[in-house]
């Protein structure tokens, strides 16, 4: 194997920055929290101790490893690249969002919090985070769009039976960046209890740095799985992006391995041209939002613009701002797939593979579906199942009968 | 630091009292509204007029800046417009240092320096952006020291001893003091701990200081008056706006509490 050097992996400079994406924009009044969360983290990740612990609850609270699964009918389906499901809809919860969640929760302890603020969009995030509040007995507050709340019904009642409060945000649009605005709002007035549990890799450093760090775990399985399976490393990944945690989870191991594409996939939502999509490398700016500078889906005059998606999950208009690096850098490719042509690979997942996605994965596996056919069948592809799609049957449901 | 701030606060030193510091929002709820505030309230009592560069996202501001925020842009308000009001307002009023008071995401996107050449050329004394940390000096600092304008920082009841150096490194014009965890127009700063964090400051630098978020009402304001060089008024002015039935009751309103809040700030040192 050739040996790596650290171009792609090396991560966050001392700044927070990932060449110009990253940094601390926030308010004065959140500098000192985020410097001491930085501390907290760093020390963290250098104990053995905090890693061990970390280990056991992945094993035995997430259920870690998870399968790296051979889909061999879709394989079969497209006649091309052999189709690996890495199955993170398999963990607690049913999605990647746990494996950051854990963590994060594991260090708020350590820092003697006693309150968790999260946001969530699709209420993933905040069932995960729930659901690690109540395993420790912390309280905990989950800001929500009241759009979303709308829209996720499950999900709300899910967080309630854990035990969390949920507060609909009204501000701005009603989603999932206005949640975001408003945990930023809680944190900076209840500084001294009060952790703020991100779900992906966006805000202020160190959070893309941590959140990656937590979700790296994923790739780091992969590579594992697929050397003992294959004996060699993949030829390519594939992974949705709203923020873009579950695709720096799976991508980060394999940055330095030139021979392994990576792709991720934006949500097109009704498509680029519409100007009702979720795309921020596609059809965004760089500025900056929630503490980092990244691309952002805005207007001429910098107001940030609404998101649109089939997926709660991807409707965030920015990115993770070490996505916008590797975007510049060419490292990764970013691609963006449409609302009809998710639901059309979500619908073939379930038949072919009986496996039910999230409609945020629909969207890699859209992609799979354009790439796979076109490759040998000695290409190894790896793609990202997310999340399982029980939280989208209402929204599946509707759009089946309205084509009906 | 920008001659029209200093001369001010030189003005305001000679007369034993603070400085009653604004806040409106550009746009709020129309140009023309907007535009007749901002003209109004050196006449009505302000010293220093800060004006807010409505953003879509306003993550440290409470509910009314929100909302007076939203107001501007669905009226139609944009960066251009903003300066385009400054510009408008210099032209009849040479001496009213004028702080913009927003997030960086829009001046990020009109352009850093053609951004920082403009306002200087519409007569923009200061500039506050709430979410450039002094980590991040470099994205406007060095424009702003070239153009003249003074890069306002801010302390907070979060920034301790050891890191009020660094926000002090690169200030200018005046600090402004945020008297309490949490966000503009919501909860009551606490007075002593306010005097206790303006001592410490004084401890480290000359510059004056002016307190805000938490000040609504002419007896806090008058509070603060004694020890502070300067009080910033912003909620409860915008509340005003948003009560307001009419554009002209707005006006009224907004240069009447003004007024009670001059008369306050100037009676705290008598």
């Amino acid at each position: 194997m050739q040996t790596a050097t650290p171009r792609f992996s090396q991560g966050a400079d001392a700044q927070g920055q990932f060449g110009t994406f990253g940094g601390r924009f926030v308010a004065e009044s959140l500098m000192p929290l985020i410097l001491e969360l930085e501390q907290a983290f760093n020390t963290a990740m250098a104990e053995p101790g905090f890693l061990a612990e970390l280990d056991r609850f992945q094993a035995e609270f997430v259920g870690r490893p998870s399968p790296l699964y051979f889909a061999e009918r879709l394989t079969a389906l497209y006649g091309g690249a052999k189709i690996y499901f890495k199955r993170e809809e398999l963990n607690h919860t049913g999605a990647h969002k746990i494996n950051n969640c854990i963590g994060q929760i594991l260090l708020a302890r350590r820092m003697g919090k006693t309150r968790i603020i999260a946001e969530t969009g699709a209420g993933m995030h905040g069932v995960a985070t729930a659901t690690v509040a109540a395993r420790f007995g912390l309280q905990c507050v989950v800001y929500m769009g009241a759009t979303d709340i709308e829209r996720q019904r499950d999900n709300v009642a899910r967080m309630r039976l854990l035990g969390a409060e949920i507060v609909p945000v009204t501000s701005g649009t009603g989603t999932l960046k206005d949640a975001m605005n408003e945990a930023l709002r809680d944190w900076v007035t209840n500084i001294d209890d009060t952790f703020y549990l991100i779900g992906t890799v966006a805000g202020p450093h160190p959070y893309p740095t941590m959140v990656r760090e937590f979700q790296a775990v994923i790739g780091r399985e992969t590579r594992q799985q697929m050397l003992d399976r294959e004996g060699r490393l993949p030829d390519s990944l594939v992974a949705c992006i709203g923020g873009g945690s579950n695709a720096m989870g799976l991508f980060h191991a394999f940055l330095d391995d030139a021979t392994v594409r990576m792709i991720g996939v934006e949500a097109a939502g009704e498509g680029l041209k519409s100007g009702k999509h979720a795309a921020s490398l596609k059809g965004g700016f760089a500025g900056v939002l929630h503490g980092n500078r990244t691309y952002l889906l805005q207007d001429d005059d910098g107001q940030i613009t609404d998101a649109h998606s089939i997926s709660a999950g991807l409707d965030y208009p920015g990115i993770g701002p070490e996505h916008a690096w590797l975007h510049e850098q060419g490292r990764v490719e970013y691609t963006a797939i449409d609302d009809k042509q998710a639901l059309e690979a979500f619908h073939t997942c379930c038949r072919q593979e009986g496996i039910i996605p999230a409609l945020e994965t629909a969207h890699a596996l859209a992609e799979v579906s354009r790439l796979a056919p076109q490759l040998p069948a000695d290409h190894l592809m790896v793609v990202c199942l997310s999340g399982r799609g029980d939280k989208d049957m209402p929204t599946v449901l509707r759009l089946m009968e309205e084509q009906a | 630091m920008n001659a029209r701030i200093q001369a001010r606060f030189a003005q305001l030193t000679a007369e034993n009292r603070a400085a009653l510091v604004t806040y409106i929002c550009a746009g709020d709820p129309d140009y023309d509204t907007s535009l007749k505030l901002l003209k109004g309230l050196p006449g009505a009592g302000a010293d220093i007029i800060e004006l807010g560069m409505p953003f879509s996202d306003p993550m440290a501001d409470g509910p009314a800046i929100q909302a007076a925020a939203l107001r501007a842009l669905r009226a139609g308000q944009t960066q251009r417009k903003t300066l385009e009001m400054v510009r408008q307002f210099r032209q009849h009023d040479k001496t009213t240092p004028l702080i913009l008071m927003g997030y960086y995401n829009p001046i990020h996107r009109y352009g850093a320096a053609d951004y920082m050449r403009d306002a200087s050329e519409a007569g923009v004394d200061g500039l506050l952006v709430v979410d450039l940390p002094a980590e991040h000096d470099a994205e406007l600092g060095p424009l702003a020291r070239q153009y003249g304008i003074d890069m306002i920082r801010m302390a907070t009841p979060t920034t301790d001893a050891q890191r009020l150096p660094k926000v002090l490194a690169q200030a200018s014009g005046f600090l402004y003091y945020v008297s309490l965890n949490g966000v503009t127009g919501v909860g009551q700063a606490d007075g002593a701990r306010v005097r206790d964090a303006i001592g410490a400051i004084r401890q480290q630098s000359a510059l004056p200081v002016c307190v805000g978020f938490g000040v609504r009402t002419p007896q806090q304001a008058a509070s603060f008056a004694r020890d502070a060089e300067g009080v910033v008024v912003g909620s409860a002015l915008v509340d005003c706006i948003e009560r307001a039935e009419t554009g002209e009751k707005a006006l009224e309103a907004v240069l009447e509490l003004t007024g009670q809040l001059a008369a306050a700030v100037l009676s705290a040192r008598q």
